[in-house]
């Protein structure tokens, strides 16, 4: 599914990103967590194709596919889907017209035909029940006044409605109180399958007793400095971040 | 940073090329440039005009010669254009076959031309509710769906023939509004006005459609002199639409068209304008220069005018569609998206003023630059002695795209009365790279992103819009911004 090799990128000439090589398979969920300034937003900017991150170095390989010369949205086409850790807000666009524009593009490039009216509503209502969202978020403008914890739900129902092949979730649990975590998070079990991944960008160990991972990773410093399966959260938890880092060191 | 470089480059490529920059062939007749009394005896006795009309335009033109003489073209407003040669300009021309009873003896080619700028002159777009008054040029050459208005006692025609027809309203309201001597290009719009369009809706009447008229300048150096008046009698209501496309042209082309509208003891106007006349190429070469003139009274008590305008086109825009507030406890209301884009100029805005007790006034302006154009809101908020208890509200928001263009706000507020209440907001932004980041994530081009965030930015004004104009606005202010990010 996603093959990360030997990624250095820089950010304002600034080297964040120094060597990371990553691959996961189809089906797999894997989590990465680090302390602040470990480079877990770079690495998912850089794998949506954000203007201003630089690939000085290595491939990021996409079901064989180099990503590097794709635009941001041919990826999202891809099936290339980031939850953003602060989404952004479109004053006057309102959720579902925002959304329906995205579900078509990416079917368009599928080969399929457009989603009408009715039947993006009717699959949308479904998917906010399973979000516990209220269907009046479908006529608000795009995160547009929301509150921290409406605008992560906000992501996992574009989530739901967009069926990406591979999800990038950028801290999503921060600002989410217990209750809407869960609720998250069975958003994005939901969505597990043989041939979907994910990527879990965390600081705490908390999301992963709802998302269990496959394979947890810890970034410092740019670098994967050790891999490991879901027990190596919990020790990170248990130990800090420090210690890691000096054992690793 | 890069990203802000390539969204500028992006932003300039939206610029896009004029879509329906095509000329329609038809013969037409034509008078040499210049402009003197000869020219507007001409142009009076062309249309078989009364004496009592040839007098008014000659008095409008010794006001102008008058005008051009002591100050020349009104200079306050933010735009910059060479001087006009007013002698270097074609000041009538008419396709040649006129006056038609029926679709089936419109110019075939005309017909055509309609139907690439989707101008719903068929049966099909008629039934849809839409009454067509077509201005090709400067003469009406088909006029829809009159008869069941006729019934109603509602008057749609021509300018020319409501001169013929009705005299006695052309005379008691034509100037009434704008008069003669209101400003230059009035002036001038006075004396040398070929066609528009005239309604009159009587006592308590509604108008069971959108009226809609179409104005397209197709003759190469003509000025269009547009002149339209609209009366809502006693408790009557009309919706007005007025949409416009022109072919690309290289010369510049002045328009000088007055609205006049006057609302009567509750009567309601709305009158909703598009206009998307060829702005002139990237460099600012080409392109209409729209100096038009619209005001409206609410002569009677609890009376309500509302314009509400869509402006894409143009090189240059000098239009402060506007209310006097004369009636009790009146409204006027002014909703407004202009789109500035490589080097158009925008200058517009309104001006309310109250005279009526209670009288309300809404302000809502959207102004979008992007290339190196300037887009300048220009409002006047006037509360007069009597106006006891006047309300205004004025909400100005510039949205920039790219960093060589330039919006500006520039509101005058006058208020001479002490219970009056009157609060303006402003605010300035850009379309910002998060926001266009987070669209393409979601798989929208870039494009296709300004487009939604821009369209997000004018909803408000958009949601004013009759139904069958708001989907074409959209698609326009896409259209408009197109290549302006890239």
């Amino acid at each position: 599914m996603l093959e990360i090799k030997n990624l250095h990128a820089t950010v304002d000439g600034k080297e964040i990103l120094r060597g990371i090589d990553l691959t996961i398979k189809p089906g797999e969920v894997h989590a990465i967590m680090g302390p602040n300034g470990s480079g877990k937003s770079t690495l998912s900017y850089v794998l949506a194709g954000r203007d201003g991150y630089e690939v000085t170095e290595g491939d990021i390989l996409f079901n064989g596919q180099s990503l590097l010369n794709l635009e941001p949205e041919e990826r999202a086409r891809e099936g290339v889907f980031l939850a953003f850790q602060y989404p952004v807000e479109i004053p006057g666009v309102a959720n579902a017209t925002f959304l329906r524009s995205a579900v078509n593009a990416v079917r368009k490039h599928r080969g399929l035909a457009d989603m009408d009216a009715m039947t993006f509503l009717k699959t949308a209502k479904a998917k906010m029940k399973q979000l516990q969202m209220d269907e009046k978020f479908l006529q608000r403008a795009v995160n547009q006044g929301f509150s921290g914890g409406e605008k992560k739900r906000n992501e996992v129902f574009q989530m739901a409605m967009l069926e990406p092949k591979l999800a990038i979730l950028d801290e999503t649990d921060s600002g989410l109180d217990i209750d809407a975590l869960k609720i998250v998070a069975e958003g994005v079990n939901a969505l597990r399958s043989p041939e979907r991944s994910a990527m879990v960008i965390t600081h705490y160990q908390r999301l992963l007793d709802y998302i269990v991972p496959d394979v947890v990773h810890v970034l410092s410093k740019g670098r994967i400095i050790k891999t490991g399966g879901k027990d190596l959260a919990l020790e990170l938890e248990a130990k800090g971040y420090a210690d890691i880092i000096a054992d690793a060191a | 940073m890069a990203a802000n470089a390539q969204t500028i480059e992006t932003v300039e490529g939206l610029a896009g090329e004029y879509k329906y920059g095509f000329v329609t062939d038809i013969e037409s007749e034509l008078l040499p440039k210049g402009l003197s009394e000869d020219t507007v005896r001409f142009i009076s006795a062309k249309k078989g005009e009364p004496q009592w009309m040839l007098d008014w335009r000659l008095r409008a033109y010794k006001s102008w010669l008058r005008m051009a003489k002591e100050k020349g073209e009104p200079g306050w407003a933010k735009v910059s254009y060479p001087e006009i040669d007013f002698q270097d300009i074609h000041y009538y021309s008419a396709p040649k076959k006129k006056t038609l009873k029926s679709l089936d003896e419109v110019d075939p080619e005309l017909l055509a031309t309609y139907e690439k700028l989707g101008i719903p002159l068929k049966e099909r777009e008629i039934l849809a509710g839409v009454a067509v008054d077509a201005v090709f040029d400067s003469v009406s050459v088909a006029t829809t769906f009159k008869g069941k208005l006729k019934d109603m006692g509602i008057i749609f025609c021509s300018m020319s023939e409501a001169v013929r027809e009705h005299p006695e309203l052309v005379q008691k309201y034509l100037g009434s509004v704008v008069p003669v001597t209101d400003n230059f290009y009035a002036t001038l719009n006075s004396a040398v006005f070929s066609d528009g369009s005239f309604v009159y809706i009587p006592p308590g009447v509604r108008c069971p459609m959108e009226l809609s008229t179409y104005f397209r300048i197709n003759e190469a150096k003509t000025g269009q002199f547009e002149r339209t008046l609209l009366i809502c009698d006693k408790g009557a209501y009309v919706s007005y639409l007025e949409g416009c496309t022109a072919p690309m042209r290289d010369d510049n082309q002045l328009h000088a068209a007055v609205v006049e509208l006057v609302a009567m003891e509750d009567a309601e106007i709305r009158y909703a304008t598009v206009q998307n006349w060829y702005p002139g190429d990237k460099n600012g070469k080409g392109g209409i220069y729209n100096f038009v003139t619209k005001r409206g009274a609410c002569r009677g008590a609890r009376s309500k005018i509302s314009w509400t305008q869509v402006e894409t086109g143009s090189a240059i825009t000098w239009k402060y569609p506007s209310v006097i507030l004369q009636g009790d406890d009146s409204v006027g209301e002014f909703y407004s998206v202009a789109v500035a884009n490589n080097a158009q100029q925008a200058d517009t805005g309104t001006k309310m003023i109250h005279m009526g007790k209670n009288s309300k006034s809404t302000i809502i302006s959207k102004g979008i630059s992007a290339g190196r154009a300037q887009n300048t809101y220009r409002g006047l908020v006037r509360v007069m002695p009597g106006a006891a208890g006047a309300r205004n509200y004025s909400q100005c928001d510039s949205l920039l795209i790219g960093d060589r263009c330039g919006g500006h706000t520039v509101p005058y507020i006058e208020v001479k009365n002490r219970s009056a209440k009157v609060e303006h907001e402003a605010t300035t932004s850009r379309i910002s790279d998060d926001q266009l980041f987070y669209c393409r994530q979601r798989g929208l081009s870039e494009e296709d992103a300004v487009s939604t965030i821009v369209n997000g930015f004018c909803k408000e004004v958009l949601q004013k819009l009759p139904m069958e104009f708001a989907v074409e606005a959209q698609k326009l202010l896409g259209v408009s911004l197109e290549g302006s990010v890239g």
